[in-house]
Formats: C-alpha cells, structure tokens, sequence
C-alpha cells in the first residue's frame, strides 16, 4: 500500500490548510498590545498538534471491526467518566465555574466530554448499523435518543449546553444517515420547538395547531401521535419553570442573543466586541497580526471561544470565506467518505463525525456573528485546546481508516 | 422503507447530495452574515471600534496676547502643566487618584471634583491639576506604571507680566463654571475649559479663546494608555486672536504708582477725541495671576472678605455723589437751554450762603463770593451760583438734559460689570420717595451741585469732561482699538465750550485746584469733594490738557480723600507724565502726594437743624457710594 492510497487526498489536504490556518490565528490571537494569557498558546498548540497527528495515525491504524467491536465499552467508560467529572471535575478558563476539567494534582488533563462525543458517535453507529432496517417508528428511536441523551444530560449538568447541543447535532445527524425518515426527525424535534414556541402564548398556540396538522398529514401510529402531542404540551408547560430554573448568566445569554445592546458592558459585552471586530475588518481586515479589538483585549476569549473574530478583524470577508470554505470542503469530504464507506458502520461514524464539526463549526462561527447565541464551544483546528484537538484528530483518523476501505474494498462511484 | 436496504448505495449517495446542499445552505447563511457585518455594516462598525480604542485628549489653544497700544504685553501665555485622568471605570479612577495623592501635596485636589468631571466626560482624561509644578510632573512621571491612565499634558498658561497694575484691566482666567456652560455664550465650552472671568479676558472672550486641536490616545479594554503618540491623526491647537488695547501700558504703571498706597479709589484717562481709555486702574488692586490655574481657597476667601474689596473695580462698578464736578453739567444745560451766557451773573450775590424760605443753603465759603459770572462761579466752584442756576433751570429740565449729557445711562465701555449711574428718571420719582406735595423744587438746588439722589461712575464723568474737551461730542469709552463710537453731541456752541475750558483752566490757575498747576502745560479741570454719610468725605478731580487742545482727560477719585484738592495733584502728574513722556516727569518715583489744600470744604447741604431741605430718602435708595460687584 503505497502512500497515495494510504490516506484520503481531499480530507489531508483540508485538514493540512485548516491546521495551519488555525495556528497562524491562534499565532496573531497571542500579539497582543497588553499582557494576554493568549501570548504562546500557538506554541502549545502546536505540541498537542504534534500529539495530535500521532494518535490520529494510530487511530488509523486500527480495523473498524475492532472499534466497532469495542464501541459499548468505550461508550459505558465515557459514561462513568462524565460521572467522575461531575463529582470531581473542575473549571477553566472563560468557564472558571463548571466542572468539565478533570484534573489530578491540579494539572488539568481535559475535557472527557470531547471524548464522550465519539464514544457516542461509535455506539450510536454500532447501533443504528446492527439493525437490518432503519428505525421507522418514533419507538424505534427510543434506544438511539437514549444514547445520546444521557451523555448529553450529563454534559449539561456540568453545566455545558454548548456541548449538550453537540450531541443534538450528532444524534440527528446520524439518524438522518441511518434512513429515518424527515418526518420522525421532526416530530422527535417537536418538543424542544416547543419549548421556544413557549415564551409566548400566540406562537406556542399556532406551533401545536402546526403539529396537530402534521401529524394528521403523516399519520404516525396512534399512541406515537398522542406521545408527540403529550410531549409538546409538556414542554410547552415546564418553559417558563425551565427557564426561571437556569442559571442567571445562561438566561442573560440568551437575552443578550437576541439584543446584545441590553447591558453592552456585561451580558452584551462578548457579542458587541466580537461584532465591532467583525464589523471593522472590511474585505480584506486590517492585516494579520493588527486587528486592534484584539491588541486591545477589546475582544474577550479571543485564542478560544472568539478565535473565529480574529479571521473576521484581520483578514476581513475574505479570510471568513476562505476559512468558510475550508470548512465546507472538509465536511463534504467527510460526506463523500460517509457515502463510499464500504459498510454501514463506518458510513455512520464518519457522518456522525459530520454532525459533531459540523455543530461545532455553526454553533461557534455564528455565535461570533450573532447568528447563535454564546455558547462557549470550540472551533476545530482554530480554538485553542489541546482535548478539543485531540479528538478532532482522532475523529479524523478513523475517518481517514474508513476511507482507505471505502478505497480497497467499497463502492465505486455511479 | 421496510424491507430495503438503507445503506444500499443509491440511497446513500441521495442522502449525500441533500447532506451537501445543507451544508451548502447553512455555509451560505453564514457568508451572508459575515457580508452583512463585515461589507454593509463595516462604517458602523469600524467608527464603534475607533470610540473603543481611541480616547480624545483636548490640547488646549493658547488664548490670544493682549498687548497695549505700543504692542507692549499686557496678557501672554507661558508653557505650564496639566495632570489629568483616563479611567476605564469610576472605581479605577478613584484608586489612582489615592496615588497621586501620596505625590502631590494633600488638599490639593479634590477628589469629588475630578470624579465629578469624569462622569460628565467619561470618555476624556478627568482634569486632576491644572497648573502642576515641574518636580511634581516629574514625580508623577516615575510613577507611570502604577498610574495607567496618567495624562501629562504641557498646556500654554496665563500670565500678567504687570499683574496687580493691571488686574481690573485685563481680568483674569479661570476653568468654566457649570453655571457658565449653562450660558449662551459659553455654550460651546468644554468642562475644563478655561475662559475669561473678568474684565478684557471676559469682554473679549470670542476673540482671544483659539479652537482647541486634539490628539488621540490608545487605550486597552481596561482604558490603559497603550500608545500616546501615533494612534490617530491629532488636530493642532488654533491660537486665538490677539487683542491691541488703547491701553498705554508705561502711563497704566505710572497710574498705579503715583495712586496712594494704600488708599481706595480709581483712575481713568481717556483720549477725548476718540474715546480711547489710555489707563484705568483701581485701588486696592489683587494678583490676577492668584486666579491662573484655580486659586487658593485661602486666598480667595482673604480677597472677597477684605474690607476694601480689592476684587471691585471702582473706575466703572462704583458710583460715587459727582458733587462739584457737576457743576459743569449744569453750566451745560443752563447753556445750551439759552437760559445763560458765561458771562452771566445770578440775581443773588454769594454771601456764604443762599436763603430759600426759612432755610439757608450754605456756600463752601462762608465768606461768600460776592458777584460772580458763569465762567468765574465755575472756576471758584461757587455754589450760592449754582443754587440759583439750579432754581433757574428747574427740576423738570435738569432731569430731562441729564439723559441727553449721559447721566442716567452706562457709558458701554468694554469691560464687564459697569454700573448704571444714578440719577432720578423724572419728576415722578420725588413723588415716590417723598410723596406728591412732600418736596419742594429745592431739590434743583442740590442737583446743580452734585449733591441729592444724583450718583455716578467715574468713567461717565470722564467721558463727559472728554466731551467738554473735545467740543460736544459724547464718546464711548474704547478699551480695544477702533474707531471712535460717538453716542451723541451736546447741541452747544463751540464758544461755550471755549469758555467752559476758560473757567476749568481758572479753577487750575486760581481756583480750587491751584495745588495741581503744572509748570509746561495748561491743566483743566474741576474738583469735587462728594459727601460721604459713612465717613470722610471722597475726592474728585477730572482735568484735561492742553487746555486749549485737549489730548487726554483724565479724572480720579479718591475715597475718603477729604477733599478733590487731594487728587488733583496726582491726575496732574499723570497728564503731564502723558503728554511729556516718562522722562520728563517729575521725580521718576512716585512721592507721597500731600493731602492737603482744604479750602474748598463743600458742605453745599443744609447746615442747620432748621434746614428746610427735603429730607433724606427714606426707603428706595442705598446710602451712597453704591457700590455694585457684579
């Protein structure tokens, strides 16, 4: 097996410019005209990168059966780490108090939920390929909802919704992948728009009349119709419980997503500066390294959550959209990966290693635009963090494995 | 889809183009968010992080030189030093300014004050010191690291070179007032702005305030000082205009030091033709640099307290009784009312005094005058003359030509402050003091004296001794240079005033003013001795010279001086130090000017407790002087 075959072209080359990428931004995050934490994080970057590239080739090395194989243990030791990690873990960083650290003798280790995620898009792909059809019923997808969602329960009690919303993205995802039919993807999705639908008694009444209509158009078994409606409605009840039940600054986050000028020196403070340093980046920015929102410490976070600021202050639209397109090129090689993986497992993994970017990339660069509210999850290959990376890798390893037997042995094109 | 195969190819590869128009779709909304903010928002976005990182820091314009008419400085600018604060927050600033604290003497600043102004201006550096000392900057400068938003700035200062001499002239400057910037004229202002405060500096504001230029700073998040220079283009200072006086700066000092230490009063001389002021100064006199860059409290609180008001400018905020000294505006009503000729004579020779019913009405000389013509009663300032001049006029028309001679109306010379002079408007104001039917016209009789409800500035009787001078024409008095501003024209023969000029050169050769004769120049003029309820009495002299073609008139008052033969002396020595130049006067120095010569001792009011004059005001009017303080 010569070199070429050895890994897929279209996926390293990607991933070789967005590694790049990446690190000359989190270089410029570091020039700073005042005292940053951000000063040499490239140059830790750069050795997790290392660490990175090395694991992901010996993730490559490994057979799908064994990973497939070895999905429910990963699944169940990722489980009772999210345990230990609320019982022990501690914070970082911009979210110096939720527990999603695991530390030993104060040395921060990581993040498990970063790997929780690919134990999740491992078991739910061990899942879903096992059976000979795709779920076709709401009760089918019983089982699939709950592996995703005690992983993701657990992740949000830490508390980090940004990283529950993640496991929405893969479950999805995958279901969709797995042949689920649009129609049950959207009744399952029903209750959570509900409970937005909620924060006003016009839109709750009309989206329950929307649903009531859908399901009569779709005519999901009866007692499956019933449970949708129940749920809806109850969703529709707890709303306003819910939210009087979160923390204050998640509801001010929220709030300041919809109109950050409510409190522009607090809540608000992360998206205007973000957006100024957008904003003030033009065509073309104002040059690497010279975005003054960033030299200034204007803009917070800016080697991490708002990383993707920096591209937008000085590189300007066009840096965006190249970094845009970078990433548009790597989740359609992933798809193309997905769609001539030889067998139904690895297919599922790598679109579930989709959904997981895909979230990530959406969530972060449209926080940093005001097209979602703040959540504080990473960028791939731009954020600094070492577990973040770490996974990326690994995720792309077997995604590179799968493609090597979607070469030698799979489907040729149509 | 029971029974086929979902990861048959076909329905993979369905699945894959639809997962790519997704991505497609969501990868587009997010271009055209970025496009929206970063190609149709850009402007909005690019000024809001140029407010965020750039702070304007004000560089103040030099105010304009004022000089005096040789282009001698009366008002410059020398460099000084201001301490000011950025501060992200009112917490940080409050934290610094304990700093800076432990530099400075304490007491210095106050720190509610600077809070104060950062809060109208968060986004400028709070003002601390004004005018700080160079070991103190030096000092502060060490301490740089521990002071982040520290803002040095070097700021062109104020500075009298002649100070005290010619306080009540120039003014002084000082930071604007809340209260001002609520003016319409100091609008435009900035807190922190110095402006005029007083006199020149005040009246001429607009013209000497240059537009302040500016210069940017760069600040971090936390409002530190990263970069002072370079961050933006800055914009230089426009000096204001400088303003050439008519002042004649050598003949002001020589005002001042021949003025009696010590002694309350003015001086004014004035160019008769054109209405220039040559020299105004008034006693006692105060440091107007104390008031550059905030005064002492201490100090301010000794100069508004003092008994002899040092702050008070008494050539043009004080009103003093004219006494003698209108005597020539009655002369000029009589005169130009036809009623009389410089050679007339009353019916009633002066014998010491003037009978009216059962009341006499003394004449400062008991031993009378005997018979004496216009020109002659002037030049003896006979007042048993002027009783019956006064009675010839009557009330009604002394009250009416004393508006036409300026007698009830401020002369609108440039300075701030001016009073009013006061005179009664009409016939009715007797009724309202006294009652219908409770006076009698003997009140002319006091008026054609100076005395009675009759008060005035010394630069209105100035300005109407210029007008003798000069043939009739009433001027306003001009501190900046221009032309002359007639105000109106006493519609009297130039023969008249031939021989008033005659009668005022008769009171200096012979007259009450013999002790101010001058050897080289025929001096004019007339004394008045202005009766004080509250003490001594105030002197008066207003002269001109050369008698025949007067060049400057000058007139003085001294508060309680006894007597006007005081100050004639002393307005001699000026007239002649003006029209002779420094050299020639006499002594160089100032010599105590002997106050003496009491022969002229007015007492023109009613001696006796059976004195039929109408009594004194009840209500209505304040004990004369009035002295009015903006």
């Amino acid at each position: 097996m010569n070199d070429q075959a050895r890994f897929d072209r279209p996926l390293t080359a990607v991933t070789l410019a967005l590694c790049v990428y990446g690190l000359l931004i989190l270089f410029s995050a570091g020039q700073t005209d005042v005292p940053s934490a951000a000063a040499h994080v490239w140059q830790r970057q750069l050795i997790w990168l290392a660490l990175s590239v090395t694991v992901a080739l010996l993730v490559q090395r490994v057979s799908p059966r064994l990973i497939e194989w070895s999905a429910p243990a990963l699944y169940a030791i990722g489980l009772l780490v999210l345990l230990v990690t609320l019982a022990i873990g501690t914070g970082a960083g911009t979210a110096a108090s939720s527990k999603s650290w695991i530390a030993i003798g104060g040395h921060r280790l990581g993040q498990p939920s970063e790997f929780v995620k690919l134990a999740v898009v491992l078991m739910l792909a061990r899942y879903l390929a096992g059976r000979r059809e795709p779920p076709a019923t709401l009760r089918e997808l019983v089982v699939p909802v709950l592996i995703a969602a005690v992983p993701a329960g657990l992740v949000a009690l830490q508390p980090d919704l940004g990283s529950a919303l993640v496991f929405a993205g893969i479950l999805f995802a995958m279901l969709y992948w797995a042949g689920v039919k649009g129609s049950n993807l959207v009744l399952l999705a029903s209750p959570v728009v509900s409970l937005f639908a909620a924060a006003a008694a016009w839109s709750w009444g009309a989206w329950i009349f929307l649903l009531g209509g859908l399901l009569l158009l779709w005519r999901p078994y009866v007692w499956e119709g019933l449970a949708v409606l129940g749920a809806n409605v109850a969703t529709g009840i707890i709303a306003r419980p819910m939210w009087q039940h979160l923390a204050t600054y998640q509801q001010n986050r929220f709030l300041s997503f919809l109109n950050p000028e409510l409190d522009p020196r607090a809540t608000g403070w992360h998206i205007i500066q973000s957006k100024i340093a957008i904003g003030s980046g033009g065509w073309l920015g104002q040059g690497f390294t010279q975005g003054t929102q960033k030299r200034l410490a204007f803009l917070p976070a800016q080697h991490t959550d708002f990383v993707f600021s920096v591209v937008g202050e000085e590189l300007g639209f066009v840096g965006v959209v190249v970094a845009l397109a970078l990433f548009f090129a790597l989740l359609t090689a992933l798809v193309r990966i997905a769609r001539r993986a030889p067998e139904p497992f690895g297919s599922l993994v790598v679109f579930g290693i989709v959904g997981l970017l895909f979230t990530h990339i959406f969530e972060n660069v449209g926080m940093t635009a005001n097209v979602m509210p703040i959540t504080g999850i990473p960028l791939p290959f731009f954020s600094y963090g070492g577990s973040f990376l770490l996974a990326c890798f690994v995720a792309l390893g077997l995604a590179s494995r799968i493609a090597r037997e979607g070469r030698d042995f799979g489907y040729r094109e149509f | 889809m029971s029974g086929r195969n979902a990861f048959h190819p076909f329905l993979v590869a369905q699945r894959g183009v639809v997962a790519r128009h997704v991505l497609l779709g969501v990868f587009v909304i997010l271009g055209a968010a970025f496009f929206r903010l970063q190609i149709l928002q850009h402007g909005r976005y690019e000024l809001r992080a140029t407010t965020n990182r750039l702070r304007p820091i004000p560089l103040q314009a030099p105010r304009g030189l004022i000089v005096d008419r040789r282009g001698e400085v009366i008002a410059e600018n020398v460099p000084g030093y201001s301490v000011s604060l950025l501060a992200s927050n009112e917490d940080s600033l409050r934290a610094m300014l304990r700093r800076v604290e432990q530099v400075i003497a304490p007491r210095t600043v106050s720190e509610e004050r600077v809070v104060g102004r950062y809060l109208a201006m968060p986004y400028e550096p709070a003002l601390v010191l004004k005018d700080a000392p160079f070991d103190v900057v030096s000092r502060l400068e060490e301490r740089r690291p521990f002071l982040p938003g520290l803002v040095i700035q070097r700021e062109p200062k104020r500075f009298y070179p002649d100070s005290s001499l010619v306080a009540h002239l120039v003014g002084y400057v000082g930071e604007v007032t809340e209260q001002e910037l609520g003016s319409e004229q100091l609008a435009d202002r900035r807190v922190g702005s110095i402006v005029g405060k007083e006199g020149l500096e005040r009246q001429y504001e607009d013209t000497l305030t240059g537009e302040d230029g500016v210069r940017f700073v760069e600040v971090d998040a936390l409002g530190r000082v990263v970069r002072e220079e370079g961050a933006a283009v800055s914009l230089a200072p426009v000096p204001g205009h400088p303003l050439r006086t008519t002042i004649d700066l050598d003949l002001q000092r020589f005002v001042a030091s021949v003025f009696p230490a010590g002694k309350l009063g003015a001086i004014v001389a004035m160019d008769p033709h054109t209405g220039h002021v040559l020299a105004l100064y008034s006693s006692p006199s105060y440091d107007p640099n104390a008031f550059v860059g905030g005064i002492d409290p201490d100090l301010w609180e000794r100069l508004t307290t003092d008994e002899a008001r040092p702050l008070l400018n008494r050539a043009i905020s004080t009103r003093y009784p004219p006494a003698s000294t209108f005597k020539l505006a009655t002369a000029t009503i009589a005169l130009r009312r036809g009623l009389v000729t410089p050679a007339s004579r009353m019916p009633i020779p002066c014998t010491g005094g003037l009978r009216v019913g059962d009341r006499v009405f003394k004449c400062w000389k008991p031993a009378g005058h005997g018979s004496l013509t216009l020109e002659q009663a002037i030049a003896a300032s006979c007042d048993v003359y002027f009783y019956q001049l006064g009675r010839l006029i009557t009330v009604r028309a002394l009250l009416d030509d004393a508006n036409l001679l300026g007698f009830r109306s401020v002369t609108g010379v440039d300075l701030p402050g001016e009073v009013r002079p006061a005179f009664p408007p009409d016939i009715g104001y007797y009724d309202r003091v006294y009652g219908r039917g409770h006076w009698t016209s003997t009140v002319a009789l006091n008026l054609a004296i100076g005395q009675g409800e009759d008060a005035q500035t010394l630069i209105n009787m100035v300005r109407f001794y210029g007008a003798i001078a000069n043939g009739g024409t009433i001027l306003i008095p001009r501190i900046v240079e221009g032309p002359p501003i007639p105000a109106r024209r006493l519609e009297v023969a130039e023969s008249t005033f031939a021989a008033m000029r005659q009668a005022l050169i008769a009171v200096v050769e012979q007259g009450t003013a013999r002790g101010a004769r001058l050897a080289s120049i025929r001096l004019a003029g007339k004394t008045g001795t202005a009766q004080n309820p509250g003490g001594p009495d105030h002197g008066w002299f207003i002269g001109f010279a050369p008698a025949d073609s007067p060049r400057v008139v000058v007139g003085g008052i001294l508060e309680f001086g006894l007597h006007g033969t005081a100050m004639a002396p002393i307005v001699a020595r000026v007239i002649e130090h003006y029209l002779l130049g420094p050299d020639r006067t006499r002594g160089g120095r100032s010599e105590p000017v002997p106050l003496a010569l009491p022969e002229d001792s007015n007492p023109s009011s009613p001696t006796g407790p059976d004195s039929s004059q109408p009594r004194r005001p009840r209500r209505a009017r304040p004990p004369v002087p009035v002295r009015t303080e903006r």
